[in-house]
C-alpha cells in the first residue's frame, strides 16, 4: 500500500506491506538509526516520534501512519547533538546502540514535562533499556542537559 | 625530561610521583561517542547489503534426538530459496565455537549441523534466500523426522545419566580437561594446596552450604549478527559483531575447512558484548552460504534466538566449607563445584578453574585450600563466556559462605575481611604467574582501603546490621569482595602498530575490539601520553584482520592492560623512530635531540624540526622511510583489580519484597586512565551484578524448552529497579601496568549477589543461597523462621 | 510471525463489524502491540482509527473512555487522576515505557480479557460495564467472565461516585508483569475487592467484601477480611509466582488496600 508521509518534514511517499511495522520501514527507506533490540515492544531502542509523541516503531504498523508526521533522531539532529554532548561528557553512551531510542524519549520528554523531578524522570524514561551503562551516568547527563538538581 | 610507561619502562609510582600525566587519569570523551550516541550508520547491519541472501535456521524442537530423515524438496522449491543446507552438506570435523587462543581448552566437540540435536534451538538447517519472508515460508516446509532421546536437564543428575550427551567418539580435545564423555562430564579439575581436611579437622568453626548460581543471559542490546561476500580476490570476508575477530577467523577457517587466508573479518562498532560475542555463535552460518553460493549472505538472530540459540553464564553449584578458630581466621576453604555447561564445551574448562583461581587468594591467611569438581553436559543451551567467567560464581558462594561465618561467630562482616585479605605485596600460589614452589607476589592492591573507604560511604557504623523503618519495612546492609584478573599470563597477547601519516598525525592500528567499553579511546590516550600529542592527532583504526596487528580479542579484562601495555611499546618504538630520524634530518646525534610531541629539537632549542615537516620529509622521495611503530605484549601475569561493595536493602517483611537502596562499590583498577569510561564501567557492571542477584533467571520447561526467552519473560534491571549506585576508586599502582593501570570491565559485576544476599541476612535474618534472590524466597525464608 | 493480507479503515462501527464476521480471521486492531506477539495470519485487519473512539468523556453521573484511548491518556488524565482517587491512571503507569502506553489501547486490554492486566483489576473494583456493539452494555464483571465472540468494544462507562479507592501491585522488576494486583473501593458501605493475576483474570472477592461491609473495621476484621479474599478466590502458579506466595502476598495488599480507603 501506497503511504503519504512526512518524515523529518519531508514529505515523502512510502510502499509499505500491511503487516510491516514502521521500525523495519523506516530502515529500510534508509533512516538507518532506528534499531531494534527485541521482538517483544520491550526495549524501547526503536522509539521515533509519531504526530510528535514518542512511540515504539516496532510495534506500530506502517499503514497506519498514513497522513502523520514521522521524527527520527536523523530530524532533530542538532538537538541531538546537544544533548548527546552531556551524554559523551558522562562517557554514558557505551556500545550505543541504546542511544537513538533514549535521546528520542529524553527530547520528547523535554516537551512534555514541565520541570521534572528526578522520579518523573526515571518514570519517563523507564521503557528504554539499555544493558551497558548502569543507567546512572544517562540519569547524570538528563539532569545536567534539564538544569535539573 | 624523564618519563616512565609502565611495563614497557621500569615501574615507577607515576600519579604520587612527580611526573603530570596530560591526557592519562583524564575524563576524556569517547572518540567515537558523539557519532554512535546519534544514531551514525557504524554497525554491523547498518552495512550489511541489501541484495545480501537472509539466513534463517530451523532449530530442533527436541531436548535430544537423532534426525532419522530430514526433506528439504518442498522446501527448496520455494520460489526465492537460494540453498538450504543440512548436517549431509557440512565438513565432519569438530571444533570449538570458543573465542580462544589456540590449543583452546574447550573441547572440539560440534559440527556447524550435526545429525544429533542437544537442546531446543540447537540448528538443524540452514536456509538462505532471498529475503526472510521467503526463508520462513521455506523453513516451514522441511520434514525431520526425529528419534528423540531422554533429555539430560537437571545437571546435578547429569553424571552417570542414562543418555549420554555426546554419545560421538570423534570430540578432539587439545589438551587433557578431565573429560569423561560416556558420564557427560566434559571436564573436571582439582586444584589444592595445603592439607584441607586436615586444617578442616582442626578448625574451631566450620561452616558449610551450598549455593546455586543461575544462568544468566548477556542480553546485550544489539542480538547476534554477521554478513559476509566474497571480494575482488574471491576471498570468502566477514562482518561481525564480535569480540574477537582473529579467532572468529580461526574457527571459520576450521570449521569450514578453508584455511585462515582465505578468510578476512572485520568489526564495525558493536551493540554489546558482554562475552556473549567472544564465542562465534553465527558467522560460521553466513560464511557457509557465501562459499556455498558464491553471493552475499547475512544472519540476524532475534532476540528469541539470542536468548535460546547462542551461550549464557554456566550456571553452578558451589558447596563451600569454611574452617576458622574462634577469633575468626581462617584456616581452610573447601570449594567443591558442579558446572552445567549444556550441549557444548565452551569456555567449559576455564570459566570452572577460574571460579576457584580468582577467589581464594582473597583470603591468604588461610593455611589450606581446595577448589574442584566437574563440569557436565546437559541437553540445554550451551554455557560460555560472561562477564566475570566463573568469578561471578565463585565470588556468590565464597563470599556468602564468608558472610554466614562471620554471623556464626557473631562478627562484623567488615571485621572478619579485615583479618584475613591478601595485603599488597604479600604471596599466594594460586595468583597467575606462580610456579611451582615459587607463588606469584600481589605487586598492587588496595582492596583493604576499598573496604575502608567503602564503609564510609555507606555509612556502615550508622547502618549495620540493621534498622527498622516501620512495622512492615527493615533496612539491612551488606557487604562482598572480589578481585579479578587483567588478560590470560602466559597466553594472550596483543599487538599494536603505530604509523606516522605525512601531515604529522598519527594512526593506531589495533585487533582489539571496543563493544562500547571506549577501549578505542583509552588506548588512544596511552598512546597521546606516550608521543605528547593529542587525542585528535591519534585515529584510530580497528578491527579488520586483514589490516590490524594481531589481538586475541576483547576478553578477560585484557584491553585497557594487555593491549595497553602493546600500545605504548608501539608509541615508544615510535618515539624512538621520530628522535633518530629527526636528530639526522638535523645533523644531530641521537642524544643530543629531544622530542616534546611537536618539535624535535636539540637541548637548548635553537635546531628544531616540527613534526609536521619531519612527517613530510620522511615520506617524501628525500626520506624514503616512513615511520611504524610497533609493540607486542604478552603478561606474565595477571594483575588482579578489586572491589569491595555494599548493599543497603530495604526489606517488606510481609511480602518479601526487596527494595535496593543503595549500592556502594569501591573500586582499585590501579591507575585509571579515564575516570568517566572507568565510572561507567562500573556502574553498567553492577548494574548486571544487581540483575543477576534480584531479577533475571533463564528458566526451562520439563521439557527443555526455554520459557525465559523474549525480554518480557527475561527481566534485566530497569531503571527503576537499581537504586542509588556509588562508585568510588582507590587507585593502586601495577608496576607492570599501563601507566600502573588494571582492568575494570569485569571485576565490577561479581560483588552485587553476595553483598545483597547479606543485606537481606541482616534485614530479616533469611540467607537466600540460590540466585536471584527473589520476593518469594525472602518471604518463604520469614515465614519459616516464623514458624521455628 | 503475524501476517495481515488485507487492510481496511472502515468509517461506521457497523462497517467494521460486518467486515469482521466477513471471515473467521478477520480481526480487529487495537494497538497492535500484543497481536504482533502471537502468529496470527490475518485475512482482514480492521482499524478503528477513523471512528473517534479515542476519548475520556467527563458526564454528570459517568466517565466514558472510547476504545482507542490509549493507556498514557489514561495515565495522564485530569479527569481520571481526581476521579477514583486516581486508581485508573495509577493501575497504569508500570506497564512498559511511556512509548508502549502511546500505542495500547483500552480496548486492547478490556476485549482480551488477560489475567495480568492491572487497568482490568482497577476497573474492576468500580461500577464499570463495557459497551459492545452486538451485545450491548453489559458489567465489566460479566464481560470479563463470559467474554465475547466477534463483536467489538466501543467504550467502557463509568459510574461516577465519590468512593475511595487504591490499588496495589506486586512486581519482582518494576518493569515485569505484576505478580499479584489488588484494587479495593468503598462507595459508603459498599466494598469491591477485586484480585487479579491470580494469575488468571481477575475477579471480585464478594464474601470479603460483605464481611468488611458488616464489620466494624477493626484492624482484625480487616485481617479477616482480606483472609476471606484469599479463601474465596482461586490462586494458581506460573513463572512469576507459586500459588501459595500469591496466596501469601494477597491478603497483605488487600489489608493494605484496604486500610487505606477507609
Ligand atoms: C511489552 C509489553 C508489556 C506489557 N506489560 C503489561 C503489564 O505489565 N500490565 C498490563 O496490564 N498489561 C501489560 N501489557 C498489555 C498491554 O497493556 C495491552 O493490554 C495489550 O498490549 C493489548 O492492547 P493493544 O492495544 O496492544 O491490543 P491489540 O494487540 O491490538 O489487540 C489485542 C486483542 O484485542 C482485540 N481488540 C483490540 N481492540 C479491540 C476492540 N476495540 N474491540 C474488540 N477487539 C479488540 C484484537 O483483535 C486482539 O485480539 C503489556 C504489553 C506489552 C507489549
Ligand atoms: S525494538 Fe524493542 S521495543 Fe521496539
Ligand atoms: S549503551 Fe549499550 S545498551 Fe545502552
Amino acid at each position: 500500500m501506497k503511504i503519504k508521509v512526512i518524515i523529518n518534514n519531508q514529505n515523502m511517499e512510502l510502499d509499505v506491506a500491511y503487516d510491516e511495522f514502521l521500525a523495519d520501514t523506516l530502515r529500510r527507506y534508509g533512516f538507518l538509526s532506528v534499531k531494534k533490540g527485541c521482538d517483544t515492544g520491550s526495549c524501547g531502542l526503536c522509539t521515533v516520534w509519531v504526530d510528535d509523541k514518542p512511540v515504539l516503531s516496532c510495534a506500530t504498523l506502517s499503514v497506519r501512519i498514513n497522513g502523520k508526521k514521522i521524527t527520527t533522531i536523523e530530524g532533530v539532529q542538532k538537538e541531538a547533538k546537544e544533548f548527546a554532548e552531556y551524554l559523551v561528557n558522562e562517557g554514558a553512551e557505551q556500545c550505543g546502540f541504546c542511544s537513538p531510542g533514549f535521546i528520542m524519549t529524553v527530547l520528547a520528554m523535554k516537551r512534555e514535562l514541565q520541570n521534572p523531578t528526578v522520579e518523573e524522570i526515571t518514570h519517563y524514561l523507564t521503557g528504554n533499556l539499555c544493558r551497558c551503562t548502569g543507567y546512572m551516568g544517562q540519569l547524570r547527563a538528563v539532569k545536567k542537559y534539564l538544569g535539573v538538581v | 625530561m624523564y618519563r616512565v610507561y609502565g611495563a614497557a619502562k621500569g615501574c615507577q609510582k607515576i600519579l604520587g610521583g612527580s611526573v603530570k600525566m596530560r591526557v592519562i587519569n583524564k575524563g576524556i570523551p569517547k572518540i567515537d561517542g558523539i557519532d554512535i550516541a546519534t544514531g551514525k550508520a557504524v554497525y554491523t547491519d547498518d552495512l550489511s547489503s541489501n541484495n545480501a541472501l537472509v539466513i534463517k535456521i530451523l532449530r530442533s524442537p527436541h531436548a535430544f534426538a537423532r534426525i532419522k530423515s530430514i526433506n528439504t524438496e518442498r522446501a527448496q522449491e520455494v520460489p526465492g530459496v537460494e540453498c538450504i543446507l543440512t548436517y549431509k552438506d557440512v565438513p565432519g570435523v569438530r571444533f570449538t565455537l570458543a573465542g580462544q587462543s589456540y590449543p583452546e581448552p574447550s573441547p572440539y566437540d560440534r559440527l556447524i549441523l550435526d545429525e544429533y540435536v542437544r537442546y531446543v534451538g540447537d540448528e538443524v538447517a540452514i536456509i538462505a534466500a532471498v529475503d526472510e519472508k521467503t526463508a520462513l515460508k521455506a523453513l516451514k516446509l522441511v520434514e525431520v523426522e526425529y528419534e528423540v532421546f531422554e533429555p539430560v536437564l537437571d545437571f546435578e543428575e547429569a553424571e552417570g545419566h542414562p543418555s549420554i550427551v555426546h554419545p560421538e567418539d570423534d570430540i578432539h580435545l587439545n589438551m587433557d580437561i578431565g573429560m569423561n564423555r560416556e558420564k557427560n562430564i566434559a571436564s573436571s579439575y582439582k586444584l589444592e594446596i595445603g592439607d584441607v581436611d586436615s586444617e578442616l579437622a582442626e578448625s574451631d568453626i566450620i561452616v558449610e552450604k551450598t549455593y546455586y548460581t543461575q544462568a544468566q543471559a548477556h542480553a546485550m542490546m544489539e542480538t547476534y549478527r554477521a554478513f559476509s561476500y566474497l571480494d575482488h580476490n574471491g576471498r570468502l570476508t566477514i562482518v561481525s559483531s564480535t569480540q574477537i575477530p582473529f579467532h572468529v577467523r580461526g574457527i571459520v577457517a576450521r570449521a569450514l575447512q578453508i584455511p585462515q587466508s582465505k578468510v578476512r573479518v572485520i568489526k564495525p562498532r558493536i551493540g554489546g558484548g558482554f562475552g556473549g560475542k567472544q564465542t562465534a555463535s553465527v558467522e560460521i552460518f553466513p560464511a557457509l552460504v557465501t562459499l556455498k553460493t558464491g553471493k552475499p549472505a547475512k544472519i540476524i538472530y532475534d532476540r528469541k534466538e539470542t536468548f535460546s540459540s547462542t551461550t549464557s553464564r554456566h550456571a553452578m553449584r558451589i558447596t563451600v566449607k569454611l574452617g576458622a578458630d574462634k577469633e575468626g581466621n581462617i584456616k581452610a576453604i573447601d570449594m567443591q563445584a558442579l558446572s552445567d555447561t549444556g550441549a557444548y564445551g565452551e569456555h567449559a574448562p576455564t570459566v570452572f578453574s577460574v571460579a576457584g583461581h580468582k577467589t581464594l587468594p582473597l583470603y591468604n591467611k588461610a593455611q589450606a585450600v581446595r577448589y574442584m569438581g566437574n563440569v557436565v553436559y546437559t541437553n540445554k543451551m550451551p554455557a560460555g563466556a560472561l562477564r566475570g567467567y566463573g568469578v561471578t560464581q565463585g565470588t556468590f558462594a565464597l563470599e556468602s559462605a564468608i558472610n554466614e561465618l562471620a554471623a556464626e561467630l557473631n562478627m562484623d562482616p567488615v571485621v572478619i575481611r579485615e583479618k584475613n585479605i591478601i595485603k599488597e605485596g604479600e604471596t599466594n600460589p594460586i595468583l597467575e604467574g606462580s610456579k611451582d614452589g615459587n607463588p606469584a607476589a600481589l605487586e598492587s592492591c588496595a582492596l583493604e582501603s576499598c573496604i575502608k573507604k567503602g564503609k564510609e560511604l555507606i555509612r556502615w557504623h550508622e547502618k549495620y546490621p540493621r534498622k527498622v523503618i516501620s512495622d512492615t519495612k527493615v533496612r539491612g546492609v551488606g557487604m562482598a569482595i572480589t578481585m579479578q584478573g587483567s588478560g590470560i599470563g602466559g597466553i594472550d597477547t596483543a599487538s599494536a602498530v603505530i604509523k606516522l601519516n605525512n601531515d604529522g598525525f598519527y594512526t593506531l592500528l589495533l585487533g582489539s575490539t571496543d563493544m562500547g567499553t571506549g577501549s578505542d579511546t583509552i588506548l588512544a590516550q596511552i598512546a597521546a601520553e606516550v608521543l605528547d600529542t593529542t587525542m585528535d592527532r591519534i585515529i584510530v583504526h580497528a578491527a579488520d584482520t586483514d589490516i590490524s596487528p594481531y589481538d586475541t580479542g576483547s576478553y578477560a579484562s585484557s584491553t585497557a592492560y594487555v593491549t595497553g601495555n602493546a600500545v605504548i611499546k608501539a608509541a615508544e618504538d615510535m618515539r624512538k623512530k621520530i628522535v633518530g630520524s629527526g636528530a639526522k634530518l638535523l645533523g644531530l646525534s641521537e642524544k643530543d635531540v629531544e622530542f616534546d610531541g611537536e618539535f624535535i629539537k636539540n637541548i637548548n632549542g635553537k635546531q628544531k624540526l616540527s613534526l609536521n615537516e619531519l612527517a613530510q620529509r620522511l615520506i617524501s622521495g628525500e626520506g624514503k622511510n616512513q615511520l611504524i611503530g610497533m609493540g607486542t605484549f604478552g603478561g606474565e601475569t595477571s594483575p588482579p583489580p578489586f572491589v569491595a561493595g555494599f548493599a543497603e536493602v530495604e526489606v517488606d517483611k510481609e511480602t518479601g519484597k526487596i527494595d535496593l537502596i543503595n549500592y556502594v562499590a569501591v573500586v582499585d583498577c590501579g591507575t585509571v586512565i579515564n575516570p568517566n569510561l572507568a565510572r561507567i564501567q562500573a556502574e553498567g557492571g553492577l548494574v548486571q551484578g544487581i540483575g543477576l542477584a534480584m531479577y533475571e533467571d533463564v528458566q526451562y520447561s520439563e521439557r527443555g524448552k526455554m520459557n525465559s526467552n523474549t525480554f518480557m519473560q527475561y527481566k534485566i534491571p530497569c531503571r527503576k529497579d537499581i537504586g542509588k549506585i556509588t562508585v568510588s576508586f582507590e587507585s593502586s599502582y601495577e608496576p607492570t601496568g599501563p601507566f600502573g593501570a588494571k582492568s575494570i570491565g569485569e571485576v565490577v559485576i561479581n560483588t552485587p549477589a553476595p553483598a545483597i544476599a547479606n543485606a537481606v541476612y541482616n534485614a530479616v535474618g533469611v540467607n537466600v543461597r540460590k540466585l536471584p534472590i527473589t520476593p518469594e524466597k525472602v518471604l518463604k525464608g520469614i515465614m519459616e523462621l516464623i514458624s521455628e | 510471525m503475524l501476517t495481515i493480507k488485507d487492510y481496511v479503515l472502515p468509517k461506521t462501527l457497523e462497517e467494521a463489524y460486518s467486515i469482521l464476521n466477513l471471515n473467521k480471521n478477520n480481526a480487529i486492531l487495537g494497538g497492535c502491540a500484543f497481536l504482533r506477539l502471537g502468529s496470527k495470519q490475518i485475512e482482514t485487519a480492521i482499524d478503528l482509527s477513523d471512528l473517534a473512539l479515542k476519548y475520556i468523556n467527563e458526564k454528570d453521573n459517568q466517565i466514558e473512555i472510547g476504545a482507542m484511548t490509549t493507556l498514557r491518556e489514561i495515565e495522564t488524565s485530569p479527569v481520571l487522576q481526581k476521579n477514583f482517587s486516581g486508581i485508573l491512571p495509577e493501575s497504569v503507569k508500570n506497564i512498559g515505557g511511556v512509548q508502549l502506553r502511546n500505542i495500547v489501547t483500552v480496548g486492547g486490554t478490556v476485549y482480551s480479557r488477560y489475567g495480568f492486566s492491572d487497568l482490568n483489576t482497577a476497573l474492576l473494583s468500580l461500577d464499570t460495564d463495557v459497551v459492545l456493539h452486538r451485545k450491548g452494555r453489559i458489567s465489566l464483571e460479566e464481560f470479563l467472565e463470559k467474554g465475547a465472540q466477534k463483536d467489538i468494544l466501543e467504550k467502557i462507562i463509568i459510574r461516577k461516585t465519590k468512593c475511595q479507592a487504591s490499588f496495589k501491585m506486586m512486581r519482582n522488576s518494576a518493569a515485569d508483569y505484576a505478580i499479584l494486583n489488588v484494587a479495593v473501593s468503598k462507595n459508603d458501605n459498599d466494598w469491591k475487592i477485586a484480585v487479579g493475576a491470580r494469575p488468571q483474570r481477575a475477579k471480585i472477592a464478594k464474601e470479603a467484601g460483605k464481611y468488611l461491609a458488616g464489620s466494624k473495621k477493626t484492624n482484625e476484621e480487616i485481617e479477616e477480611a482480606a483472609v476471606i479474599a484469599t479463601k474465596e478466590l482461586a490462586f494458581g502458579s506460573n513463572t512469576r509466582g507459586s500459588k501459595a506466595y500469591r496466596e501469601s502476598i494477597c491478603k497483605v495488599l488487600v489489608k493494605r488496600a484496604i486500610m487505606e480507603v477507609i
